[in-house]
């Protein structure tokens, strides 16, 4: 093993708390992406601070793609949220630029979730 | 800021100085630049989608393309998230090997980025002197793998070729002239007027806000933070002694700066492991299909790269994520632009050194 | 203040040979080991097919009843993967590059 990963799932509704802690103790935001799993999409938030990595995930539902932005927190987020709402159409809220899809120019919209399986 | 007229000026993703298409929207307030809004997705090619139709050993090649400087470090980041996830233990001979070529090819990278910095100000001389010096690299480079750019020896499971013990001490003996016409060229960069006159005070970030921003690689050693993914350990970093290069003023010199040191950082860290290289094999056998998640970050010649890999026990993986140095420069660039006069921008973006293909993947 | 750091370095250059070749009437010559384009000993094929499996953009045709063998030389990225696939070793990659050319050429070799 090259580090400890620890992997916490979370409840969306936790999310903001749960970063504005770890931005409190110094960590840094690395990422965030998108993996569609079967009928979820989870979400991953890595941080580092001093080398040890964390992630936070939260597990959503194809039904309901909805999540609220950390870009209040971490101002580069919204580059990372743009990129998951064009590419995995994942709705999030209150972004500090909200480019409506028009961050990556795709010939179709949510390519890494096309809209045929959308539940 | 009543009374005073806002324009706004498209920058890219078409200008001479930029090799690669990002977007900016530059608000202006006459030459002054109140902000800067990104937008990028000319290049998006679908890379990462492409882990559905290749397994997840040829996925390598794959890997190795998304960026065409960085290839090496690429496809090394993908095996080892694959070998971490695999629980591989790889040869350590093949560590040293991944060690060197990652080098060699932050050797090229930063020479390259040399040379279009003083492209960028025009210092067309000094440009060419710096792709000059950039072949010797390319030359060993192809000499020890077969490639150019795209080295193609990282594999699942080892490395593709060796470097036997004659050849090493050469290119040691080599880098040791080579690090002489360094010492010469970077002179004209630390010490030249021009170019300290573009330079210097140019695109300030302070420490705090790199770090606030997630900057990475030289973006973030320039501003003093001391974060070198190498340090982690990964392949044989963990044998070598080093030290992460940091510059305090946090201006373009000084990203410059870091740039130029880790040239001498990496010849000296290609020396320590050819001499503490082990014999054995370079590679083992693979079998089975990976099964689980793993997060792997490297240093790359921009600064660190994740590969999130998530694997379901068929060869075809679930999810390939690379999030690549760039990306997580761009916040920091937003930083340094607002302030800055439009005709510096083409110098700020490229202290960040970006490379947008690999950014959209 | 220093000005003109870098004359020395120029004047140096003044006085030395060019740095690069004169390409199209010098030959380059290319180290041993490097990847080229795919070359195939169609005397010890046996038609397998294993290489048109392995190439990353399947760029290698087998037709194992007529005994052919073809690659389309615009698409193959000379990773070397048919090269370690084919048991019976005939394939190389050979150090010299494609000639490039405006079409999408695919050439063709029979057993
Ligand atoms: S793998 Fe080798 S033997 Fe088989 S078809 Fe290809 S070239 Fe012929
Ligand atoms: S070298 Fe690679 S791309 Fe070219 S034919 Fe062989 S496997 Fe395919």
């Amino acid at each position: 093993m090259i580090d400890e990963q620890s992997l916490i799932t979370i409840n969306a509704d936790d999310l903001v708390s749960q970063v504005e802690k770890l931005r409190n103790s110094g960590h840094r935001l690395i990422q965030i992406c998108c993996a569609k799993i079967a009928d979820t999409i989870e979400v991953n938030y890595s941080f580092d601070n001093n080398y040890s990595f964390t992630n936070l995930r939260i597990i959503l539902p194809l039904s309901d793609l909805r999540i609220n932005s950390v870009s209040a927190i971490y101002l580069q987020a919204l580059l990372y949220e743009n990129e998951m709402h064009d590419l995995f159409g994942v709705e999030v809220k209150n972004m500090a630029i909200d480019y409506k899809g028009t961050f990556y120019r795709t010939s179709f919209k949510t390519p890494f979730n096309p809209p045929t399986d959308k539940a | 800021m009543e009374g005073k007229k806002r324009t706004i000026i498209p920058f890219g993703p078409q200008h001479p100085v930029l090799p690669e298409p990002i977007h900016l929207d530059l608000v202006l307030e006459d030459e002054k630049i109140v902000e800067a809004i990104p937008s990028i997705g000319f290049i998006h090619r679908g890379l990462e989608k492409l882990v559905e139709k290749k397994d997840f050993i040829e996925y390598v090649y794959v890997a190795e393309r998304i960026c065409g400087i960085c290839s090496f470090i690429h496809g090394m980041t993908y095996c080892i998230a694959v070998e971490e996830i695999m629980k591989l233990n790889i040869p350590q001979r093949a560590h040293f090997l991944r060690v060197i070529w990652s080098e060699l090819s932050r050797l090229h990278s930063h020479l390259l980025w040399l040379g279009l910095m003083a492209d960028a100000f025009g210092f067309e001389s000094l440009f060419m002197q710096s792709w000059r010096l950039r072949e010797r690299i390319l030359d060993i480079i192809e000499e020890t793998t077969g490639g150019r750019v795209i080295f193609g020896s990282s594999k699942v499971g080892g490395v593709r070729r060796d470097i036997s013990r004659e050849k090493m001490q050469e290119i040691v003996r080599r880098l040791k002239v080579f690090e002489k016409e360094i010492k010469e060229l970077s002179n004209v960069f630390i010490k030249d007027a021009s170019v300290q006159h573009r330079l210097c005070g140019v695109g300030v970030v302070s420490k705090e806000q790199a770090y606030a921003l997630g900057a990475v690689g030289p973006t973030a050693r320039g501003s003093g933070i001391a974060s070198d993914m190498r340090k982690l350990g990964y392949a044989a970093y963990k044998e070598i002694a080093f030290e992460p290069i940091i510059e305090s003023t946090g201006d373009s010199y000084a990203r410059c700066l870091v740039r130029i040191k880790e040239l001498f950082q990496s010849i000296d860290i290609i020396a320590q492991a050819a001499e503490k290289m082990v014999d054995g094999p370079i590679d083992i056998k693979v079998s089975g299909t990976p099964d689980g998640e793993f997060f792997a970050r490297s240093e790359q010649p921009r600064g660190e790269a994740v590969y999130y890999i998530k694997a379901n026990g068929t060869k075809f993986l679930d999810r390939v994520r690379v999030r690549t140095p760039t990306f997580a420069n761009i916040a920091p660039l937003l930083k340094i632009l607002p302030g800055a006069s439009l005709a510096d921008v083409p110098i700020l973006i490229l202290t960040i050194d970006p490379c947008i293909s690999c950014t959209e993947r | 203040m220093h000005f003109f750091v870098i004359l020395k370095t120029l004047v140096k250059n003044l006085f030395s040979k060019p740095a690069t070749v004169k390409f199209p009437f010098e030959p380059r010559e290319y180290p041993e080991g490097s990847r080229g384009q795919v070359v195939i000993d169609t005397s010890t094929c046996i038609f397998c097919g294993l290489c048109q499996r392995k190439c990353p953009t399947a760029a290698i045709t087998v037709v194992r009843a007529e005994k052919k063998w073809s690659i389309k030389r615009m698409q193959c990225i000379s990773c070397g993967a048919c090269v370690d696939a084919c048991p019976k070793n005939s394939l190389k990659l050979d150090t010299k590059y494609y000639t490039p050319d405006v079409t999408k050429k695919e050439d063709t070799y029979n057993a």
